[in-house]
Formats: C-alpha cells, sequence, structure tokens
C-alpha cells in the first residue's frame, strides 16, 4: 500500500487490518502519535489526514492510501517547534506529555474548523458563518481529546493564546 | 480482528453487486469505520468481505422543491456545517454537534450513522450473554448496569437503546431513507428503518441483505417552525444521551397555540423515538406548560424503568416540557 505521510510518500507492505494508527507506529516508526484508549474515547492517537483531524486508531489504513496524513513529526521538531508547540510550554499544557501530540494535531484541526465556519455545541448562533473564538468553543472542541493529567486549563490557554491573533473577530 | 477481504466501490451499483458476490463470506458496507472498525477489533462483527462505501454519494444537494438530500457517504461535519441545514433545520445541526468528538464527525458518515450499533456494554462484552449476538442466549443487560438502557418498546430479550443524535432529529424531520439494494431502489421513512427488539434484537433494521443506505431526504418544514435539539447526558460533552428531544413546533400568528409539533426522544429505546403520542396532545392545543406536561406524560405512560434507568421516565417527561417551553417562549415572557 501506498501512503503519503508528512509529505513523503512511503510503500508498506501490511496486513489490511493494520490501523492507520500501527502503521504510523509500528510500520514507519512514527512513534509521535500515541495509542491511548484504541477505540476512539481519548483523542491521543489524532493526526491530520487533508487538514481535517481524525481519529487514527479507528481508521483502518487501507481507506487512507490517497490522502495526505500529517503527524506530530510533520508539525515540529525540537529545533524547529511549532508556535502551539511553544505555547504548550509556556502554558503548562502538559504534565506527562502523553496526549499532548494528538492535542496539538486536534488543536490545529480545531482552528482550521472555526476558520471554515464549522459549528460546535456551544455555537449559539448557527446562522452567523463566523464563529466566536473563545474559550467556551476550544473547551468544547477539544473534548474528544483527554488528557489525564488535568492540564486543561494551561491546554486552553496555550490555544488561544496560539490562534487569537488570526481567529478572534475585530471588535 | 479476523481476516477479510477488501473492495473498493466506486458507486452504489458496483457496491452491490459486490455484496452479492461474496455473499457467503458475510460481507459488510464500511464507511467512516467509527463503529465498525471498532466491533471488529472486539471479534463482535467478524466480516469475511469489506466493501468500502465510503467514496459513494458524499454530495448535499437542495432540490427545487426546497428538501435536502444527503448523500450517505456526507461527513457528519460536512452536513452540521452546511449553510441549508444551519439555516432550516438547526436542530439537525445541533443533534450531530452534539454527538460524539470533533475528529469522529470529521470520519463518520450519514449511512454509518443510521446503521450504527448500540453501546450497550453487555453487547460488547462477550462474556456477557446478549441475544443481539447470539440469538437466544439471553440479556444480562436486564438485572445488570442498565443506567444507559431504554425505557420505552423494550422487550424481555432486549433493553439496548439507540446510540444516534442524527436519527432523532432526522426521525422529527420526517427524513426518507433512500435505499438500492439486489431487487432495486426503495424508500423507506427513517421512522420505519430501525426495528423494535421483539424476540429478534439481532435484526436491527428493515434493511434486506445487500441493500445499501444512499441518500436521507428531509422535506422542507412548514412556514415559520422553530426547531431544537436538547440533549441530556453525565458529562457536559462527548457522552451518549440518557435522553434527548428534537422538537419542531409551528405556532398560530399570536404565538399561543400550537397548529403543529413534532417530537423524536433519543437515548430511550431501540430505535429513535417519533413521540406521536405526545404530538397528538399538542396538536391544535393551547401552548401551555399544562398542555406539554400532558404531552410527555401522554407520551411515557407506558415506559417501564429498571434498577438503574427509571430515573429517565421523570427525565424525558422535564426535558420534553423544558423543550416545548424553550420553543413557545415569546418575547417578554420569563425563562
Amino acid at each position: 500500500m501506498q501512503f503519503t505521510i508528512n509529505g513523503r510518500l512511503q510503500t508498506v507492505d501490511c496486513d489490511v487490518r493494520t490501523s492507520l494508527l500501527d502503521l504510523l507506529r509500528d510500520h514507519l516508526g512514527l512513534t509521535g502519535t500515541k495509542k491511548g484508549c484504541d477505540q476512539g474515547a481519548c483523542g491521543a492517537c489524532t493526526v491530520l489526514v487533508d487538514g481535517e483531524r481524525i481519529n487514527s486508531c479507528l481508521a483502518l489504513a487501507v481507506q487512507y492510501q490517497t490522502r495526505s496524513v500529517i503527524t506530530i513529526e510533520g508539525i515540529g521538531s525540537a529545533r524547529d517547534l511549532h508556535p502551539l508547540q511553544q505555547a504548550f510550554i509556556e502554558c503548562d499544557g502538559l504534565q506527562c506529555g502523553y496526549c499532548t501530540p494528538g492535542q496539538i494535531c486536534s488543536a490545529l484541526g480545531l482552528a482550521g474548523e472555526i476558520k471554515r465556519g464549522v459549528p460546535s455545541a456551544c455555537t449559539a448562533d448557527l446562522r452567523a458563518g463566523e464563529i466566536e473564538f473563545n474559550s467556551d468553543e476550544i473547551r468544547e472542541r477539544l473534548s474528544g481529546n483527554l488528557c489525564r493529567c488535568g492540564a486543561y486549563n494551561g491546554i486552553v490557554q496555550a490555544v488561544q493564546k496560539t490562534f487569537a491573533p488570526t481567529l478572534e473577530r475585530a471588535p | 480482528m479476523n481476516e477479510f477481504s477488501y473492495e473498493r466501490a466506486t458507486d452504489p451499483a458496483a457496491a452491490i453487486r459486490l455484496f452479492s458476490k461474496c455473499n457467503g463470506r458475510n460481507p459488510r458496507y464500511l464507511a467512516g469505520g467509527t463503529n465498525l472498525v471498532d466491533l471488529m477489533r472486539e471479534d463482535i462483527e467478524q466480516p469475511g468481505t469489506i466493501i468500502d462505501v465510503s467514496g459513494i454519494s458524499q454530495a448535499i444537494q437542495r432540490r427545487e422543491d426546497g428538501a435536502i438530500l444527503l448523500g450517505a457517504g456526507a461527513k457528519n461535519t460536512a452536513v452540521a456545517s452546511h449553510r441549508d441545514i444551519r439555516e432550516r433545520f438547526p436542530m439537525l445541526t445541533q443533534a450531530i454537534v452534539n454527538g460524539a468528538s470533533a475528529q469522529i464527525r470529521n470520519m463518520a458518515t450519514v449511512g454509518g450513522n443510521l446503521m450504527q450499533r448500540t453501546r450497550c456494554y453487555y453487547f460488547y462484552d462477550s462474556a456477557a450473554r446478549c441475544n443481539k449476538r447470539v440469538r437466544g442466549s439471553g440479556c444480562d443487560a436486564l438485572d445488570g448496569f442498565n443506567r444507559i438502557h431504554a425505557i420505552l418498546g423494550t422487550s424481555a430479550h432486549c433493553i439496548a437503546t439507540h446510540p444516534s443524535d442524527m436519527c432523532v432529529a432526522l426521525a422529527a424531520l420526517d427524513a426518507i431513507v433512500h435505499i438500492e439494494g439486489p431487487s432495486g431502489p426503495r424508500r423507506l421513512k427513517l421512522t420505519d428503518l430501525h426495528r423494535l427488539p421483539g424476540d429478534t434484537p439481532d435484526v436491527e433494521t428493515e434493511l434486506a441483505p445487500g441493500e445499501l443506505i444512499t441518500a436521507v431526504e428531509i422535506p422542507p418544514l412548514p412556514p415559520a417552525t422553530r426547531s431544537v435539539y436538547r440533549k441530556v447526558r453525565d458529562r457536559a460533552s462527548y457522552a451518549f444521551a440518557l435522553v434527548s428531544v428534537a422538537a419542531a413546533v409551528q405556532l398560530n400568528e399570536s404565538g399561543d397555540s400550537i397548529l403543529a409539533a413534532r417530537l423524536a426522544l433519543g437515548g430511550v429505546a431501540h430505535r429513535p423515538w417519533r413521540a406521536s403520542v405526545a404530538e397528538g396532545v399538542l396538536q391544535g392545543a393551547p401552548a401551555t406548560e399544562e398542555r406539554f406536561r400532558q404531552a410527555a406524560e401522554a407520551e411515557l405512560q407506558l415506559a417501564v424503568g429498571r434498577a438503574h434507568n427509571a430515573f429517565k421516565i421523570d427525565l424525558a417527561k422535564r426535558v420534553v416540557v423544558d423543550t416545548l417551553k424553550e420553543l413557545t417562549r415569546r418575547p417578554g415572557d420569563e425563562p
């Protein structure tokens, strides 16, 4: 099977039962993406596919051959952190760090969704094309990513700090 | 996970042909995978052939008569974000964005949402007895932890619920399911798609083997109809409904009388529960809290609670009353 992972075309010989998560971790050595519950409940395995966040544990890899997959390895490196990664450090958005790659990918997906006007459960005005960028929206939209250390306040702060300049509407 | 062969279908006819060809190998249609892949990993579903239909019918179209046609392959996020849905059927957007997580909504499809299976713990636990998994084996939910289970339309064989939020809104919207299959195309009201458990809870829908949902049609609502979806759950976000209500109300000009009401309940039955008894009580009635309560009482009259879910009966009544109050509130009314 052929995949495009972090912009690189990769050919992998794997069983059709392989999940996208296991493909990344076990076949391509991209262990930044984490396995938490392996049933779509915790969000640790979140990656971006064509810019949209998904749970890679619930995805059969075979279905994603023609899509562009971005993992945490494609977002930043230790030497060249993404601004959101830097904000997580500055805002104490983590303790153990296990959920962090998923949180980062999820938050990048979140920013794209708000930009595109995708509503959430706490969007009051569904008719308005624009979404208000505030901490309630961030909390609701990140509810698919659990953090057992409870670093939520720092996570929300980091996301707000990073994307407020581009997503907050002028008063 | 058992071994299976994988086929990709490019249109409904090809999918149905593949299904017929593999009929002896327990084939399954696969779309977003958020439910089926999980069930396969638990060995609850053991298909010999997977027919990938995720690329089929992704469009969302507005027909000339004002109806909306949701392609079965349209993603939850696309449906919830669609301008026509947000403006004309806001309860459908609300139902979708109150279901699952953003990640799952980016994967899950319309057809898959209709076909998803119950989240009953005993269905998922192969060490437990479950009439859905093994017909005639018994039901451990009846006397087990049944906080999340059904109170309406149950049987002595199964008290599982249908977990969908989207389907509850679609039930209230009189949605029509478009189906193609080995014996040709047909249409079914969404409220007729899912079955009550009876003594065959393993047979969950009216679909015949090989039949594929291709679209869901939403007819236009009467003018000046207000609609809303209200969900009550154990967490503030990302949890299945204990009770949910989809309601659409059309009031008279002065706003004190109900011309027509549509109500559907989620989290309470083996299928999205269209509350037609309550609708009958509300039709032509004054828009008063007293009448809302009568409607809720009438709908829940036959509800049966068990050790851990009896609270749902009162909860459902209260959510119905409160949702109707919200929908019929006039400017200046006390909230």
